[in-house]
């Protein structure tokens, strides 16, 4: 039948194989059609996973684009993302960063006062210095050009400052310009009256040699007239003489000529010059008025030069032409002698230049004569002159005194005119020194004023400070008073809630601890019982380790892992205790054993169930022996539940003993074997002490395991 | 073990049973022999002396867990 069904197996499971050999290969295919659909598939999954991948961080990056927020958030939350943002986008705009005005503004105005004052400064400075030195002007003004940007652009950065005035900047800006105007007005100006003044006295130098040159050609000529007027020279000396007489009038009338014409000049120069001096005065440029000043000095100093020489020569001339005069007269006397001499001798042709020694006795008579006559008209004149000779001196002396008086006069005024320019000049350079001592004190006073300004105003901005400050702290106090009250009543309601908290964690941790704490002694307790129950159970498995006609193992290890296990149990310790010592020693005999056992002792106890102690021959034996031959009992019978004195005979016993047995009730078996008397006795006496053992180390196993799986649950059934 | 008590003493019983027999039987043999002519008696007085002997000496030993013994000191 199993050769049967092993066929039918076989041929069933060939049949399935050959069933599915069909498609088995359309399988194949198929599965190759589906590796190949699912090729394809998993292809279109793999393209829909890319695309929406891509897709994703496309849409990421676009974003990221547009709100740099999310750019922002995506940098932040996700590592590596700004490398990604870096490369598709360019790198994040930095945020805008934001201005603070406000402090910005304190530093700024004590800096634009400071600024005032350096602008002034500049002004002071430019006005003190000497026009010579325009360069000092280029710092400062680039200096205060920087501040004033700064201050400009703290202006601008600024909201509307409630002054409605010009802002700073340009009017110092404007100042500026002006100074740098004034500067180059200045340095036009200086360079202009320098030229002027370089050239006019160049002119008036030129004048002046050149009336020098007049003076010492008339002083010359004057010389040499009076020299041949005086000198009686011979003839040809004078007239070498009078050659160079002549040469030295025409000298001179040259060089008075020139002198006039450099005179002139020099007058053209000196009006030009007082011309651009009156224009630089125009121009009224504060600067210019020492170079002007000076300038005017010059001219001045020129003019008196100029007008001392001219009347050098003036007087020099008036002496020639005195000398001429002389000399005219001189020359008049001497024309007219020589006439009345011609006239005397008209056949003498007398030149005083060729005059020569042919004179004749009567020519000199004559001239004698002519001479004593002209001795005696002279005389005469002599006389007559000494007569008129006070008046003519009287009338020369008024002449001359009104000619001095004239010569005074004009003297008097060009002096005059000379200390009025001089006074002029001295007034002036007094009007400039006191402008300048004005200025001076002017500029300190507005520097004082400006200082005062300064003052004032730091004054009103501490007193502002002060009282913005105090209101800010003010504000600040209530502020910090309201948040540290909030915040002591945040922190209390924290400290209570934390203390709430706390207290009752620590409630539950100590109904942990208790639980815990119990938990443990329950667990040790279970432990134990476990422990109790595992060494109860190894004691019951040793038990079982009988093998058929061996006893079991030694009890010994057991009980003592049990009297470890429960070295507090005093009802463990007395039930281990209670092991019978042989079972610890050396085991007992299963109860199949023990059963088996049995039956040979049953029929050993039938054999020698005649023999006692009365009986005991071998012929009894013989007896006995065939009695348990002939003998037959049940096998098994139930016994009863009280045994009366019929059933104490052997036979009946041991059928009720293996009955007993058979059910697995080895201790009735023993209590009916005990029952056994003589020689069956004796013969089942260790059978019966082996069942007595075994069924007392069962019983107490059972005990054990009855008190261990009783603690057990007890502990496990902990509440 | 007592079950098996029995079993060894009949076994020693057989087993003197036939010493003893064999040695009576030897006597016997060696008596009728040597000295009763080759008699058979004596080979049957030593068998059956032998038997008896074995007989008794199974006995005894069948019996000896009933005998009370009595201590010497006991007098």
């Amino acid at each position: 039948m199993l050769r049967v069904c092993l066929k039918g197996a076989n041929s069933a499971a060939r049949k399935c194989l050959c069933g599915n050999g069909v498609p088995l290969h359309p399988l194949q295919q198929c599965r190759s059609y589906t590796s190949g659909g699912s090729g394809s598939s998993a292809g279109k999954i793999v393209a829909a996973s890319v695309f929406t991948v891509g897709g994703g961080v496309g849409g990421t990056i676009l974003y990221a684009n547009w709100d740099p927020k999310f750019r922002a958030n995506v940098e932040k939350s996700i590592p590596y993302s700004d490398q990604v943002f870096g490369l598709a986008l360019g790198p994040a705009a930095p945020p805008p960063v934001i201005n603070k005005p406000r402090k910005v503004e304190p530093v700024q105005i004590s800096s634009m006062s400071e600024v005032w004052k350096d602008s002034k400064q500049p002004k002071a400075k430019e006005v003190e210095k000497k026009a010579e030195q325009p360069d000092a002007e280029g710092p400062p003004a680039p200096a205060p050009q920087e501040t004033l940007e700064a201050a400009a652009k703290c202006t601008e950065c600024e909201h509307e400052p409630a002054v409605k005035e010009r802002p700073e900047g340009e009017v110092a800006a404007r100042l500026a310009e002006q100074d740098k105007a004034e500067q180059d007005l200045l340095t036009s100006l200086s360079s202009n009256l320098e030229d002027a003044l370089g050239s006019t006295a160049k002119v008036t130098l030129q004048a002046i040699g050149a009336q020098e040159a007049a003076l010492q050609a008339i002083a010359q000529h004057t010389h040499q007239l009076r020299e041949a007027m005086e000198a009686e020279a011979p003839p040809d000396k004078k007239s070498t003489q009078w050659r160079v007489l002549e040469d030295a009038l025409s000298e001179r009338s040259r060089s008075v000529d020139e002198a006039g014409a450099a005179v002139l000049r020099a007058k053209a120069e000196l009006d030009k010059l007082r011309g651009v001096i009156d224009g630089a005065k125009h121009l009224k440029i504060a600067a210019a008025r020492p170079s002007i000043l000076a300038a005017e000095e010059n001219l001045h100093s020129m003019v008196v030069d100029l007008d001392s020489v001219v009347t050098r020569v003036q007087t020099a001339q008036s002496e020639a032409k005195i000398v001429s005069q002389y000399s005219e007269l001189v020359n008049e006397a001497k024309a007219q002698f020589q006439k009345e001499l011609n006239s005397i001798t008209p056949e003498i042709q007398a030149n005083w230049k060729g005059l020569t020694g042919k004179l004749t006795q009567d020519d000199l008579n004559s001239l004698i004569a002519h001479a004593h006559r002209r001795i005696d008209q002279l005389n005469r004149e002599l006389a007559e002159q000494r007569v008129r000779e006070q008046i003519h001196i009287d009338s020369a002396l008024e002449q001359q005194k009104l000619e001095d008086k004239k010569a005074l006069e004009v003297a008097i005024s060009t002096a005059l005119e000379h200390n009025r320019e001089q006074m002029r000049l001295e007034q002036e350079k007094k009007v400039e020194e006191t402008r300048e001592v004005m200025e001076a004190e002017m500029r300190t006073q507005l520097r004082r004023q400006a200082a005062a300004h300064t003052d004032h105003l730091r004054d009103v901005l501490k007193v502002q400070e002060q009282e913005l400050r105090s209101e800010a702290e003010e504000i600040l106090n209530s502020s910090l008073m309201e948040k540290e009250t909030e915040y002591r009543r945040l922190t209390q309601d924290q400290l209570d809630s934390f203390t709430l908290d706390m207290n009752a964690a620590y409630a539950r941790l100590k109904g942990m601890e208790e639980a815990i704490d119990s938990h443990v002694i329950a667990e040790e307790e279970a432990r134990k019982a476990h422990q109790l129950w595992l060494s109860v159970e190894a004691l019951n498995y040793t038990l079982k380790t009988a093998a058929l006609n061996d006893p079991t193992e030694p009890l010994e290890g057991a009980v003592q892992a049990i009297k470890e296990s429960c070295a507090e149990d005093e009802f463990a310790q007395a039930l281990a205790t209670a092991l019978p010592s042989e079972s610890l020693s050396r085991g007992v005999y299963s109860e199949a054993s023990l059963r088996a056992r049995f039956y040979a002792i049953r029929q050993l106890a039938r054999r020698v169930a005649l023999i006692d102690e009365t009986r005991n021959s071998l012929y009894q034996y013989f007896l006995s022996y065939l009695q348990a031959m002939l003998l037959f009992e049940k096998a098994q019978e139930a016994p009863p539940a009280k045994l009366s004195a019929e059933d104490l005979d052997t036979f009946k016993l041991l059928s009720y003993a293996a009955y007993s047995l058979e059910h697995g009730d080895l201790e009735l078996a023993a209590k009916l074997v005990n029952q056994l008397k003589g020689e069956s006795r004796r013969v089942a006496q260790d059978w019966l002490k082996e069942a007595r053992l075994t069924l007392e180390t069962k019983q107490v196993v059972s005990l054990l395991s009855a008190y261990a799986n009783a603690v057990g649950l007890g502990t496990t059934m902990a509440p | 073990m007592s079950e098996k008590e029995l079993g060894k003493k009949l076994d020693r019983c057989l087993a003197d049973s036939a010493v003893k027999l064999g040695a009576g039987l030897g006597l016997g043999i060696v008596f009728s022999v040597v000295f009763f002519k080759r008699h058979t008696w004596p080979v049957a007085f030593g068998l059956g002396m032998g038997l008896g002997m074995a007989y008794t000496n199974c006995q005894n030993d069948l019996r000896a867990p009933y005998l009370i013994l009595r201590n010497i000191k006991e007098q």
